[in-house]
């Protein structure tokens, strides 16, 4: 369906011009098997030859209930329900969770976990961009873009892979503290994949950073004022893309955020273009904060000192009895969190992820709602492509970067 | 009247002196601002933060199911203001019979689809919403998925 657009070409809106004859408007069903919308996404769209006069996004295809599952699992178990929302960003979401309920117990996590998250994280972030990158370049027509994004992706998922024993669902993040202790050599592992990273951000750049094609289908695509994406829920890249400068990691610092020295990149032409720019960017500046916890990890413990929470030292178990007491009681019943509630936000790669926890003072959460940022985003689809041509749809929704398992949890 | 933890927070004077009877109560917990709110005044409310108070974006509308205590909903609003730099909750209880509240896609547009899942999972009614259908759950679906009292398993018969 892409090769159907002229590139660039922005249609001026048709919203109040009725066509002169009905015959011409048609309903085509994009999705919800489409290549292009990335999750099961059905786009109800009312067409006039190629023009948009209605986009209506039709959601819920993937809708699990993690929410209400969320109310039966203990507060540990829930942590891999988490996984499977955002599925690009396992460790972003695993961080959000684990720092509202530590926020609701008052943990005190230690700084090496601290930085540990944050380098995971950001490797979480490039693995979510590369796959953004790679399938909105596929998208539009660049092929070879995205097996050079899945080169690195691999490499990151190996790392994922030695800490966690798992590439994708990892849960490695735990209330208080880490799943497993760091392995042994992996600042060599680490090492070795910042250190040749940003020249492979060159190579996505020298494919398609000055391709008159890429730039055809992108610049000048996409656009929404400011004011409507703030209207519409935003966040995240796009908003960056439209100069604005707002970055949970900077305004609302987390997990010891404060310590790192990084760049919040931002745009002005608030396109399509401009947003593969900012994600370009982002990605060289996580590979800095990477970069900068593989020098600067602390030593010392990976989990809190809080037996009543975090699992005890196997070793331990078997040389005290009050570990195994411990041991014993959190496998089983799994800990109390204090009552109250906390809305806890961090920087997804895709935008504000949002953990509202209500506790009731039992071990199960008695609520859990997640400010996902797809949601928004994607709600800002309608207005965004209204008025354009359909192959820009295509450019469009890719820009916006949403995962369907985050939107319809 | 505003609970004596609140005469600090500048955003609850605020709210105060825009209007006396908006505020029932609220806490400041875990540097977290909850303001609860008169159903009735919502709207108003929410506009005077969005325009006066600069609280230009609506993080998320969620809701709480306090089953079998009445009033038996909550109804969430999470504020972000990026000039202030700063979030507010809001929190309107509804009684479990028919629960009814103002819709604030008036004041936000984006409330739309968060107000539709909340209808949707909830049940709650949103007044002079633009479009309140379902939206995770196939529109013939009965009951509605996070009400305390809907099962968590089990097969429909």
């Amino acid at each position: 369906m892409s090769e159907l657009g002229i590139p660039g070409q922005v249609v001026e809106a048709v919203e109040n011009e009725e066509p002169a004859t009905g015959v011409r408007r048609m309903v085509l069903n994009m999705g919800p098997q489409h290549p292009s919308t990335h999750g099961v996404l059905r786009l109800k769209l009312e067409l006039d030859g190629e023009t948009i006069l209605k986009c209506q996004p039709d959601i819920g295809y993937l809708h699990t209930g993690i929410e209400k599952e969320f109310e039966v699992k203990n507060y540990q178990q829930a942590v891999t329900l988490t996984d499977r929302c955002d599925y690009l960003a396992p460790l972003s979401n695993n961080l959000g969770y684990c720092l509202a309920v530590e926020k609701l117990l008052g943990l005190e996590i230690p700084p090496q976990a601290q930085w540990t998250r944050v380098m995971l994280t950001e490797l979480t972030r490039l693995n979510s961009h590369l796959v953004w990158l790679g399938t909105h370049a596929i998208d539009i027509g660049a092929m070879s873009v995205f097996l050079y994004c899945f080169r690195e992706r691999e490499d990151i998922l190996r790392i994922f892979e030695m800490f966690s024993g798992q590439r994708m669902m990892t849960s490695y993040f735990r209330i208080g503290g880490l799943a497993l202790e760091p392995p042994r050599g992996w600042q060599q592992r680490v090492k070795r994949f910042v250190d040749v990273f940003p020249s492979r951000v060159d190579e996505y750049e020298d494919l398609l950073t000055n391709n008159r094609i890429w730039i055809g289908r992108t610049r000048g695509v996409g656009k929404l004022p400011l004011e409507d994406m703030l209207d519409l829920g935003v966040t995240g890249p796009m908003l960056r893309a439209a100069g604005l400068k707002v970055d949970a990691r900077k305004n609302e610092p987390y997990s010891s955020y404060d310590k790192f020295d990084f760049e919040v990149p931002t745009r002005t032409e608030n396109d399509v273009y401009a947003r593969y720019q900012v994600r370009i960017e982002e990605m060289r500046q996580s590979a800095r904060i990477v970069k900068q916890a593989l020098e600067g990890m602390p030593s010392g413990p990976w989990k809190a000192d809080a037996p009543h929470v975090v699992l005890p030292d196997r070793e331990k178990m078997k040389t005290q009895m009050e570990a195994l007491i411990y041991h014993f009681k959190i496998v089983t019943e799994g800990f109390r969190v204090p009552e109250g509630e906390v809305f806890q936000v961090i920087e997804s790669p895709r935008g504000e992820l949002g953990f509202y926890v209500v506790s009731d003072g039992t071990a199960h959460p008695y609520r859990v709602h997640m400010r996902v940022p797809s949601f928004g985003n994607l709600q800002a689809v309608p207005a965004m492509v209204q008025g354009t041509l359909i192959a820009d749809v295509i450019a469009g929704i890719g820009s916006t970067d949403f995962v369907l398992g985050d939107v319809d949890r | 009247m505003l609970p004596e933890p609140l005469r600090e927070r500048a955003v609850a004077l605020a709210v105060e002196a825009f209007d006396a009877d908006a505020i029932t109560a609220g806490k400041y917990d875990r540097n977290e601002l909850t303001l609860e709110i008169a159903p009735g005044k919502i709207v108003s409310v929410c506009g005077f933060l969005k325009y006066d108070q600069k609280f230009v974006r609506l993080s998320t509308v969620t809701a709480v199911d306090r089953y079998p205590v009445e009033p038996r909903f909550e109804v969430v609003y999470h504020l972000r203001s990026l000039e202030r730099n700063e979030r507010v909750r809001l929190k309107c209880r509804l009684r479990g019979a028919d629960p009814v509240i103002e819709s604030v896609t008036s004041v936000w547009a984006g409330a739309n689809w968060y107000e539709r899942e909340v209808f949707d999972l909830f049940g709650i009614r949103f007044l002079n919403h633009p479009d309140l259908r379902r939206i995770m759950m196939p529109d013939d679906w009965e009951g509605h998925p996070l009400r305390k009292d809907y099962p968590i398993t089990g097969q429909r018969v």
